[in-house]
């Protein structure tokens, strides 16, 4: 009897993916996409439901119950003027969310746009959007915010998610270029252009939707980013303190010397960021396996050679040896 | 009656900045409605190429491409009307078809570019075009890996069909084909093309096949054409050295039986 | 050959297009605190700086505008960057290279140590896929997604103000004068401790992932199998050829990421207070302070810049299809 590793691969049923429209999201399906998808629905809901949700106003003062641990009145205590900061930490999710992802969104379609037409059109344009987009890479993201966020009395929300779009789009645009030029010499894509398919149509309608794996993950790491660079500028007080997100939190956190002892003050803060940014990991990867199949399959296979009592990283010569 | 003339047309490739690589020297034929034409060649000899300049995936460096004795189209509306009249068949059916679309949505969009009929009929012209390629009906929601090779072949023949052509590339259709349904798939570009009266480009490596499925033979060696003449002509009585290496290289059963029976008595 | 030439071409217009942005860049933005400052101190400030500030930022400068951006390469190919408004108009080039050596030390250091640390994991849990060693990748996951400035707060918190192990600010003593001696670096390596500690911390999460993904689709390719038929030691296998593929991506990473260094560790210096060129930014922006602001943003820029080119050389020596592939 000989094990090779094909021969274990047909044991271990692995899931055939379907691409239609709706398939397409078979991304999504594996057990990292779904949990990762479940926390951020509860965050969203929160973004969403979160005035009416949050026991009390997070500016509202009360001198009476200062810097308290947690107790059932506040469940994650209050800061040095006797705000709740569940209520803060439940009213911040909104500006964090819709920053996060309308920036998502906006260097997304920046992405797609400069690089699906650098990687379809070749020769002198490609590289010149290929140049473009590397200027962008360049130019360090968080100094630039920074001082063009300074110049702003109150940003909108809508203006700090363009900025943000805007330092963060190129990283995507450079991978969608590459995966598009790659895309671009297959079979398939000739045989549209023979069929006298017009150009936009082969982009949108052919191109399109099998670079979504890329879009997605492309997307989701902008997204990530954005959160991060957010709450950042918050917390170093760059954007307006009236705005309230998480940043804003540990901004008075860290003015009121809440470390180490408020422990309560800063630890909600940083840990719902983290939860955020692992949920979109979480994503992330399950895209990645549905991309590459070898990284979803590759620890189902060597568990099973595992249970026969091989070790999958063995050279040959040793699954001989235990069978003698 | 559709006329597809190639005259002196070569065609240059740049490589690594300087170097210059010349895939086609000086080929000339002509290809019309009714006939096939095989070109034989192996890797590199510029049998793709000649595919892709046909149907204008590249364009020639010198020489002149003419449809009817006119030059062919390079925009607009003529350029379309050149693409419904000249059609592929792609060698790789893994890759031809687009893994996120439906056969429906292959055969249908070759029928709307080219307005083959009106709008309320296309459903029921999918579902003929499947029946001309010998494919059951229930194909038309599935996509491309629910196919076997041989399938994603015939609704590649399907596709390139749609437009009602005059002539056709068949760029080795059948070489990444297990070999037992070959025969069948060949038959059924044979019968289609007698139907349609299609002018057939046939584009293979294999001269067994060139043979069985053609009116003519051209050989082609490094972008140049060695020798041509009528199938039998240029199988039973190669003129060019190369070409008789071809033929020998085939593998003939009488000439391998022989030589084993001749072994096995040592 | 021209591949070279092409990449080359490539990065010179990359670098002019970085430049001209900054020259555009203070032009744009409101208010003019140049000419504030020089209202307000009329005569310490030396002729020869405001003409280099003029031609720097533009102020009242009735030169036409390309005449100005001319004027400003000639400063630049100078090393004239202006000086500073708010740091006793020193030069700008001064300051700067007052703080990069404690950003490029510190960062520098932290980074490699991190790399390697960070790629060394990944190889071994990609190599033992499925196995229990799986289980950092969640812990890797979550160090990879906290935010530094958080982490770097609740280090300091534990490590200094509780347990009074390390410093937690400043480089080196208060008092002491930089010098050469032992004792004196002993006291940077000391200060650096947390910092260091914080920044290995935040990016080794993301090594960890990216090369253990690598390794498992490279283990896969068939030329490691062959490489464990022929009968090699699984050492020599997975070092020799699986993990040497699998890095050229990691490679390249790092050396991009060698470019962000500069720019982004802006929140880990103020955190500390380490004396880097992050700090001085972020100082130089409190106090509209545009003359420092433009010459970091331009030194951040180019080193950025060059850890690319670097980035592209290590990878195309290191992967000849590359070359090929950006040829044709």
């Amino acid at each position: 009897m000989s094990v090779t590793a094909t021969g274990v691969t047909d044991a271990v049923p692995v899931s055939v993916s379907g691409r239609s429209f709706r398939e397409g999201f078979s991304m999504f399906r594996n057990a990292k996409s779904i949990t990762g998808l479940s926390i951020l629905a509860v965050f969203t809901l929160l973004a969403i439901f979160g005035p009416l949700i949050a026991p009390y106003d997070p500016d509202a003062i009360d001198l009476l119950h200062r810097n308290e641990a947690p107790t059932w009145g506040h469940l994650l205590g209050t800061t040095h003027m006797g705000q709740d900061i569940l209520s803060q930490i439940i009213i911040g999710t909104r500006g964090v969310m819709i920053v996060g992802f309308l920036s998502g969104i906006f260097a997304t379609i920046i992405a797609v746009l400069v690089g699906v037409t650098a990687g379809y059109v070749a020769g002198a344009k490609s590289e010149a959007l290929s140049a473009l987009t590397n200027v962008f890479l360049v130019v360090p993201g968080l100094p630039l915010i920074i001082i063009v966020a300074s110049q702003f009395e109150d940003p909108s929300v809508v203006l700090i998610a363009a900025v943000l779009a805007i330092t963060g789009w190129a990283w995507g645009a450079r991978v969608l270029r590459a995966q598009t030029m790659s895309l671009r010499n297959r079979d398939f894509i000739q045989a549209a252009r023979v069929n006298g398919e017009p150009l936009y149509r082969i982009i949108a309608v052919e191109m399109l939707p099998n670079l979504l794996a890329v879009i997605a993950s492309s997307f989701v790491g902008t997204v990530t980013a954005a959160i991060l660079a957010q709450t950042t500028l918050a917390f170093v007080g760059v954007t307006p303190i009236s705005n309230w997100n998480w940043g804003t939190i540990l901004f008075w956190a860290q003015s009121n010397n809440a470390f180490p002892d408020k422990w309560w003050w800063y630890l909600p803060a940083g840990l719902c960021i983290a939860l955020v940014g692992v949920a979109l990991a979480l994503v992330n990867f399950g895209i990645d396996e549905y991309v590459n199949p070898r990284l979803r399959s590759a620890g189902m296979r060597a568990r099973a050679l595992r249970k026969r009592g091989f070790k999958p990283s063995d050279s040959a010569t040793a699954v001989a040896d235990t069978r003698n | 009656m559709t006329t597809l003339e190639l005259r002196n047309v070569s065609k240059k490739y740049r490589i690594r900045g300087s170097k210059e690589m010349l895939a086609l020297d000086d080929v000339s034929f002509t290809l019309e409605s009714g006939k096939t034409i095989a070109l034989v060649g192996q890797s590199g000899s510029g049998k793709s190429t000649i595919a892709k300049i046909i149907t204008q995936l590249e364009t020639a460096t010198s020489g002149s491409v003419l449809l009817d004795g006119v030059p062919i189209p390079r925009r607009g509306r003529a350029l379309r009307a050149y693409r419904q009249q000249v059609r592929m068949v792609f060698q790789d059916p893994f890759a031809s078809l687009n893994p996120y679309h439906t056969i429906r949505h292959h055969l249908e969009r070759p029928l709307r570019l080219h307005k083959v009929v009106p709008a309320a009929e296309i459903d029921a012209e999918v579902l003929r075009l499947l029946e001309r390629v010998r494919l059951a009906p229930d194909l038309v929601e599935r996509r491309p890996h629910e196919l076997s090779g041989g399938q994603r072949q015939r609704v590649a023949i399907a596709r390139a069909l749609a437009s009602r052509p005059g002539l056709l590339v068949a760029d080795e259709p059948v070489s990444m084909l297990d070999v037992s349904i070959r025969l069948g798939v060949l038959n059924l570009l044979a019968e289609l093309q007698r139907e349609s009266n299609l002018g057939v480009l046939y584009i293979t490596h294999d001269l067994a096949t060139a043979r069985h499925f053609s009116d003519e033979i051209m050989v082609l060696n490094s972008g140049v054409v060695v020798e041509r003449g009528a199938a039998d002509d240029v199988i039973l009585n190669p003129q060019h050295p190369y070409t008789k290496q071809l033929r020998d290289a085939s593998p003939n059963p009488d000439v391998l039986f022989a030589k084993t029976k001749g072994a096995s008595r040592a | 050959m021209s591949f070279f030439l092409r990449r080359a071409a490539f990065y010179l217009f990359t670098a002019w297009a970085a430049i001209t942005i900054n020259f555009f860049l203070p032009r744009m933005l409101k208010g003019d605190p140049i000419t504030a400052y020089l209202a307000r101190n009329q005569g310490k400030v030396s002729p020869e700086a405001i003409d280099s500030l003029r031609i720097l930022f533009g102020l009242d400068n009735p030169k036409p505008i390309w005449q100005q951006y001319i004027e400003y390469w000639g400063s630049l190919l100078h090393g004239d960057l202006g000086v500073s408004l708010s740091k006793g108009l020193a030069p700008v080039t001064a300051v700067i290279a007052d703080a990069l050596p404690w950003t490029l030390g510190l960062v520098g250091v932290s980074t490699i140590i991190s790399f390697v640390i960070g790629t060394g994991i990944g190889t071994f849990i990609g190599w033992r896929r499925g196995s229990r060693a799986e289980a950092i990748v969640p812990i890797a996951t979550f160090l990879s997604t906290v935010p530094y400035f958080w982490l770097g707060l609740i280090v300091i918190s534990v490590f200094s103000t509780t347990l009074r192990w390390f410093p937690a600010s400043h480089a080196y003593s208060k008092g002491t004068v930089p010098n050469f001696s032992f004792e004196f670096i002993g006291d940077v390596i000391y200060h650096s401790a947390l910092p260091a500690f914080t920044i290995v911390l935040t990016s080794l999460g993301g090594w960890v992932l990216g090369m253990r993904n690598m390794m498992v689709t490279v283990l896969d390719e068939d030329y490691v199998t062959v490489a464990q038929a022929k009968g090699l030691s699984p050492f020599r296998v997975m070092y020799g050829y699986a993990a040497r593929n699998a890095v050229l991506p990691q490679l390249s990473s790092f050396a991009l990421s060698l470019g962000f260094i500069v720019g982004g560790t802006l929140i880990m210096e103020m955190i500390f207070s380490y004396p880097g060129l992050g700090l001085r930014l972020f100082e130089a922006t409190l106090a509209k302070d545009y003359p420092l602001m433009q010459g970091m943003f331009l030194v951040i820029t180019l080193s950025v810049l060059v850890a690319n080119i670097l980035a592209d050389v290590v990878y195309a020596i290191m992967d000849p299809r590359s070359r090929q592939e950006a040829a044709s």
